[in-house]
């Protein structure tokens, strides 16, 4: 037996990809006086001037927006990264303001909900997801539509739907199941469900067997131990009322 | 065309190796030609169980490299002439497998063997996805226990997303539940899950419930697979299983601790 053994040829991967979660300050402009905003941003940048030396920048573009102010994208990125900011994506533009983002070189980000922000003292939330990560089970859902699922989702899996997502067969401990809209599991949910996950107020989690480990409406989130005893193992429904979380059977 | 069975749990020390030992020898003294394969590379265990340890010249490894044919490194068992074991390197890691050699490897076996059993290294790691691969059965061995099972539903959560028939959209790989070291005694005195318990979590297609017995432990160490053992429990309940994976259809047995015929063998045995 020879022990200098021959390797095979083997390439070894040189990459692969990665999710990690990174918290940017965000830049919420409420004015598009070129002026003023130059004088403000510097006066915050004199502060901390090591903190915000080459900081990533989030620009929210929401506030004006609502206000129907008028701006050019281009110049707001220019100023600031003329304070030495780097600015890394905008949000909360309309379609104009995010093909001229994008233009720059600028990735577009969903809009977190408002209500999230505001309870976000008082309420446990989970930030909504920025990535729409399309499982192998979900291909087909690409245009928002409800996605089926018949096979049981084992611990570890994740189902990301666009739409609604309707599960027949049961969803096991540390498996994972997200949608933009409802979520309904026809069988036992034992592991977490999250619906409304960028920042669908409306939707809402059904299962006719609740053991969830986690449910989350739009951010808003309880964990098992904060169920109910006299809603867990029944047939359920949970959704956001006032931003609460409600649960409660379904009939 | 031959079957690829992978012996597979996610948690380690549930019993595959014994279970791949045991299913090997029941599928060939059956007659079928059946070829069992050590997935574990690092810690080779399959060949003392067989008890051929002494008789391994070539490895699995030697074989993806090209160092030696198939036939030099299969070992053929000694008490039964239709089975062959394929051991693993004890002196390389997991790095040595790559999906292309097993590939290889399997699709040579397929032309000669009935059934090919793979018996997977702990973990999700490396070598217990290329043993499941490409696999057409999977036997699911799990444990009364919570963290088994636990880790059984993560195994089958990657059997229906990451082989070679998920990847291929092909029929899925059939998944059957083999339920090891059970104690009925244990289980009414509720220190231990049922099998109702486990199906609850799992629901899978059960094969059988392997009672939890000394011959096992006997078994291994005189390196005989337990299923040779005929007087013992768990040697019949790998029998039944044998049989009930070839379409056989036999009543469970050793599930419940009755004072019947197969309670008073249960305990005779102890």
């Amino acid at each position: 037996m020879s022990t200098d053994s021959k390797k095979t040829p083997y390439n070894p991967p040189v990459l692969e990809f990665k999710s990690s979660t990174f918290s940017v300050p965000v830049l919420v402009l409420t004015s598009n006086d070129l002026t003023l905003i130059d004088e403000q941003l510097q006066a915050k940048i004199q502060l901390a001037p090591e903190f915000f030396k080459n900081s990533p920048l989030i620009l929210d573009l929401q506030e004006l927006n609502k206000q129907s102010i008028d701006f050019e994208v281009e110049q707001l990125i220019g100023l600031i990264r003329n304070l030495g900011l780097l600015p890394v994506g905008v949000r909360g533009g309309n379609v104009q303001q995010n093909t001229q983002a994008v233009g720059l070189g600028l990735p577009v980000y969903s809009i977190t909900s408002s209500a999230g922000l505001i309870e976000s003292q008082k309420q446990k939330t989970i930030q909504p997801y920025p990535v729409v990560e399309t499982s192998k089970e979900s291909i087909g859902s690409e245009n928002s539509s409800t996605t089926l699922i018949t096979q049981p989702i084992r611990s570890g899996q994740r189902i990301y739907a666009s739409g609604d997502l309707v599960v027949l067969a049961q969803v096991s401990a540390g498996a994972e199941i997200m949608a933009e809209g409802n979520i309904h599991v026809y069988s036992v949910l034992r592991g977490r469900a999250l619906a409304g996950v960028q920042g669908n107020l409306e939707a809402r989690i059904f299962c006719s067997d609740l053991q969830a480990e986690l449910v989350s409406i739009a951010g808003t989130y309880k964990i098992s131990e904060d169920l109910d005893e006299t809603v867990r193992n029944k047939p359920v429904q949970v959704y956001l009322q006032n931003d609460n979380l409600i649960i409660k059977d379904i009939l | 065309m031959a079957r690829i069975i992978v012996v597979t749990s996610g948690k380690g020390g549930v019993g595959k190796t014994t279970t791949s030992a045991a299913i090997a020898m029941g599928l060939a003294k059956k007659g079928h030609k059946t070829a069992v394969i050590d997935f574990d590379v690092g810690l080779r265990n399959l060949d003392l169980i067989m008890g051929c340890e002494r008789r391994v010249v070539y490895d699995f490894i030697n074989v993806i490299n090209g160092e030696a044919t198939l036939n030099q490194a299969l070992i053929r068992d000694k008490n039964c002439n239709q089975l062959y074991i394929l051991p693993a390197s004890q002196t390389r890691d997991k790095d040595a497998l790559s999906q292309e050699g097993v590939g290889k490897i399997l699709e040579d076996l397929a032309k000669d063997f009935k059934y090919i059993v793979c018996d997977s290294p702990a973990g999700i790691e490396k070598g217990a996805h290329l043993a499941m691969y490409y696999a057409d059965d999977a036997f699911v061995v799990t444990n009364p226990e919570v963290s088994s099972v636990r880790d059984s539903d993560r195994m089958l959560g990657i059997l229906s997303s990451k082989s070679r028939r998920a990847e291929q959209n092909q029929e899925p790989i059939k998944e059957y539940l083999l339920l090891t070291r059970y104690s009925p005694e244990r289980v009414k005195l509720g220190e231990m899950l049922s099998v109702d318990d486990v199906q609850e979590i799992l629901s899978l297609h059960l094969l059988g419930v392997i009672p939890e017995s000394k011959s096992v432990l006997n078994a291994s160490n005189s390196g005989l697979p337990v299923i040779l053992d005929e007087k013992s429990d768990a040697g019949q309940a790998y029998i039944d299983i044998v049989a009930r994976y070839l379409g056989e259809d036999r009543p469970h047995r050793f599930i419940d601790d009755k004072k019947g015929f197969f309670g008073k063998l249960f305990n005779r045995s102890k």
